[in-house]
């Protein structure tokens, strides 16, 4: 996935555009987040001047939220589902073998409302149904 | 030519994309419909052509299958290995009662032509020649309880909100559908997102809101973009706006998306969530319904909830309670997921057995080793047993047995299952996702985790088993919603009804 370079004046833009919106903090991460791929620290103390929010409020939502990340992703992100419905059809043992192969791409979901065609997983936004490791891989692609 | 192939995220998670390409690839001069999936999820991707004699089905159908069934004349409904027939006679789907999911996988989804043309916006005309008060009155006559999972008559929510007197109130739509297990939420979106609209310009009306809120997960992309596009449509049509239909009610509605948040599935989590803050849960009262988003009076109804209200307001009361046993009345959209053969949507009468769910429709399990526990409502559901398979689906039953209805999703398990690894995960899933702001829950968990890991090691069983007990017994008398408090029941159900799986080193 392709993001733009963090830089505090396009973030300001990018701000004003919630302006009017209620309770914007939470939009205002996740937008940082969908422009530049993550949440750059210097973003804490941006929001928090452009709402009129203390840092620890802006800091407690970044924090809170397991979508939100503080680092650069990597080139791929392979998202698991390990919960109960996945789990049934063999997410345990998938996951075994897709943190052996990707350990740094790989990371624990709680379902993606894939249930009946489980393993799923989601691999750069993309979901797979009954997922194999050979799925993933020819997906990274 | 119309040809339908599912646009919904489950088929395109298996392929359904590359199967419409390759169609227009063979034949550019079809039309392509990517409608919403039926719920027969075991035969995506299902493809239709649309015949003189009705819409012919074909599935499961793979990208590779595609020139034979051009072979075949599928176009003209050809004999082929795949052929469903008819796809109103194929008996999974025949067999339903459809009421809440009417139209998914019928219709395209953003046809608003359709929508009308498949009874779409009957309940709001009627709504608007209507009152307030016989609109409540409607819903509370028709039985429809909340559908996220705690059940509660919806009009007499509503009510409570009308009688406030607030120059804003809002609509909720909970459509943070976290349950392992659910994906109707998903799939009601994706198949037929006017209805979710339709019962929540209803729900405005009736309580005198003029905005909505649909707070819709981040992990559904697929229906978010979906309900985008079907507000903008309502929006130019001259639905949602300063004035519904021409009418004198202003209503619109924004969608606020999660962020990997299964906590903020409970309501004052969301509310909390939807005024960009930490996802903490409230206490109650005050109710939501006095004080809600933003400290005004709020309705919060489930996807589900929402959506059969346009029904209710079209066909009335009485057609809605119809079907249903004792409280528990009208339809529940079940579905059918985990280790199973045929998963997907089940819409049924409440009343109808787990036996039937689980064997007409779900056809035992998917990997054919004998089947040995269902999860029912979710994670925070218990876990059945082969013993307890006559028990009724419906509200009041399961609690009888020491379940819950949840949001209607049944996970199943095969027998390689270990239950005390599934009560772990239970409690571990609680300690990731707990909130934090009470004890029990935020500590509970992670202690109840380390606890059935010694029953698991064989470390003094009989010790830690009365020890998990108690710790049950604070969780659920002790945390301030239903995160902490009902995570003890996948465990204790599966500890009382599959106690050879906590016996330690003696398994």
């Amino acid at each position: 996935m392709k993001y733009s370079p963090w830089s505090q004046d396009a973030a300001r833009v990018l701000l004003a555009t919630l302006r009017d919106e209620k309770g914007p903090v939470l939009m205002a991460l996740q937008l940082m987040q969908k422009e530049f791929g993550y949440v750059n620290p210097e973003c804490v103390p941006l929001i928090a001047n452009y709402f009129n929010k203390s840092r620890a409020d802006v800091h407690g939502v970044l924090t809170f939220y397991h979508d939100l990340r503080k680092t650069p992703p990597g080139e791929h992100q392979i998202s698991l589902c390990v919960a109960e419905a996945c789990q049934a059809v063999g997410a345990r043992d998938l996951e075994k073998k897709v943190k052996a192969k990707f350990p740094d791409e790989t990371a624990d979901g709680y379902c993606f409302g894939n249930c009946a065609l489980g393993p799923a997983v989601m691999v750069d936004g993309k979901l797979i149904g009954r997922a194999t490791l050979a799925k993933i891989e020819e997906a990274r692609r | 030519m119309r040809v339908f192939v599912p646009g919904d995220s489950a088929a395109v998670s298996i392929g359904a994309n590359d199967v419409a390409a390759a169609i227009t690839r063979i034949d550019p001069s079809l039309t392509i419909v990517r409608n919403g999936s039926r719920g027969a999820l075991w035969l995506e991707v299902l493809v239709e052509v649309e015949t003189a004699n009705g819409r012919i089905a074909y599935g499961p159908v793979m990208p590779a299958d595609v020139q034979s069934l051009f072979d075949a004349d599928f176009l003209n409904g050809g004999a082929h290995p795949l052929a469903r027939g008819k796809t109103d006679e194929i008996p999974w789907l025949a067999s339903q009662e459809r009421i809440t999911f009417a139209r998914v996988g019928i219709i395209d989804p953003l046809s608003l032509e359709e929508y009308g043309q498949h009874g779409g916006l009957v309940g709001l005309r009627n709504a608007l020649k209507s009152t307030s008060e016989i609109i409540i009155n409607e819903v509370t006559e028709s039985g429809l309880r909340g559908r996220g999972g705690a059940g509660f008559p919806a009009g007499i929510k509503w009510k409570t909100v009308a009688q406030t007197t607030s120059d804003q109130k809002y609509i909720c739509c909970n459509a943070d559908e976290g349950d392992s297990g659910t994906f109707a939420d998903r799939m009601l979106i994706e198949g037929d997102p006017f209805t979710l609209i339709e019962g929540m310009t209803i729900a405005g009306i009736a309580v005198g809101a003029t905005e909505g809120i649909v707070y819709l997960r981040s992990e559904y992309p697929y229906a978010i973009s979906i309900l985008q596009k079907a507000i903008e449509l309502a929006r130019v049509f001259g639905w949602l706006g300063t004035s519904v239909l021409g009418s004198t009610h202003a209503f619109d509605i924004q969608i606020r998306i999660g962020a990997g948040s299964y906590v903020c599935g409970e309501e004052t989590a969301m509310l909390e969530s939807i005024e960009g803050k930490r996802g903490v849960v409230r206490a109650k009262p005050p109710l939501p319904a006095i004080e809600g988003l933003f400290g005004q009076p709020t309705v919060i109804n489930n996807v589900l909830t929402l959506s059969t209200v346009p029904m209710v307001l079209a066909q009335g009361a009485d057609a809605y309670k119809a079907r249903g046993v004792g409280r528990s009345l009208g339809t529940q959209v079940f579905q059918l997921g985990g280790n199973i053969a045929r998963g997907g949507i089940v819409e049924k009468a409440f009343g109808i057995t787990l036996n039937e769910l689980l064997e007409t429709y779900g056809g035992g399990t998917l990997s054919g080793n004998p089947f040995r526990a269902v999860q029912i409502g979710g994670p925070l559901g218990a876990y059945f047993s082969t013993e307890q398979l006559e028990t009724s689906m419906d509200y009041e039953s399961l609690i009888a047995a020491g379940g819950m209805l949840g949001h209607g999703g049944l996970v199943v398990f095969d027998d390689t299952v270990d239950l005390a690894v599934q009560a772990k995960f239970a409690m571990e899933f609680c300690a990731i996702e707990s909130c934090g702001k009470c004890t029990p829950c935020r500590i509970g968990s992670t202690r109840g985790a380390e606890t059935i890991d010694l029953i698991i090691q064989g470390v003094k069983v009989e010790e830690n088993k009365k020890l998990l007990l108690d710790l049950c017994e604070v969780m659920t008398d002790g945390s301030l919603c239903a995160m902490g408090g009902l995570t003890p029941m996948p465990v204790k159900s599966a500890m009382v009804n599959f106690p050879s799986d906590f016996l330690g080193a003696a398994r």
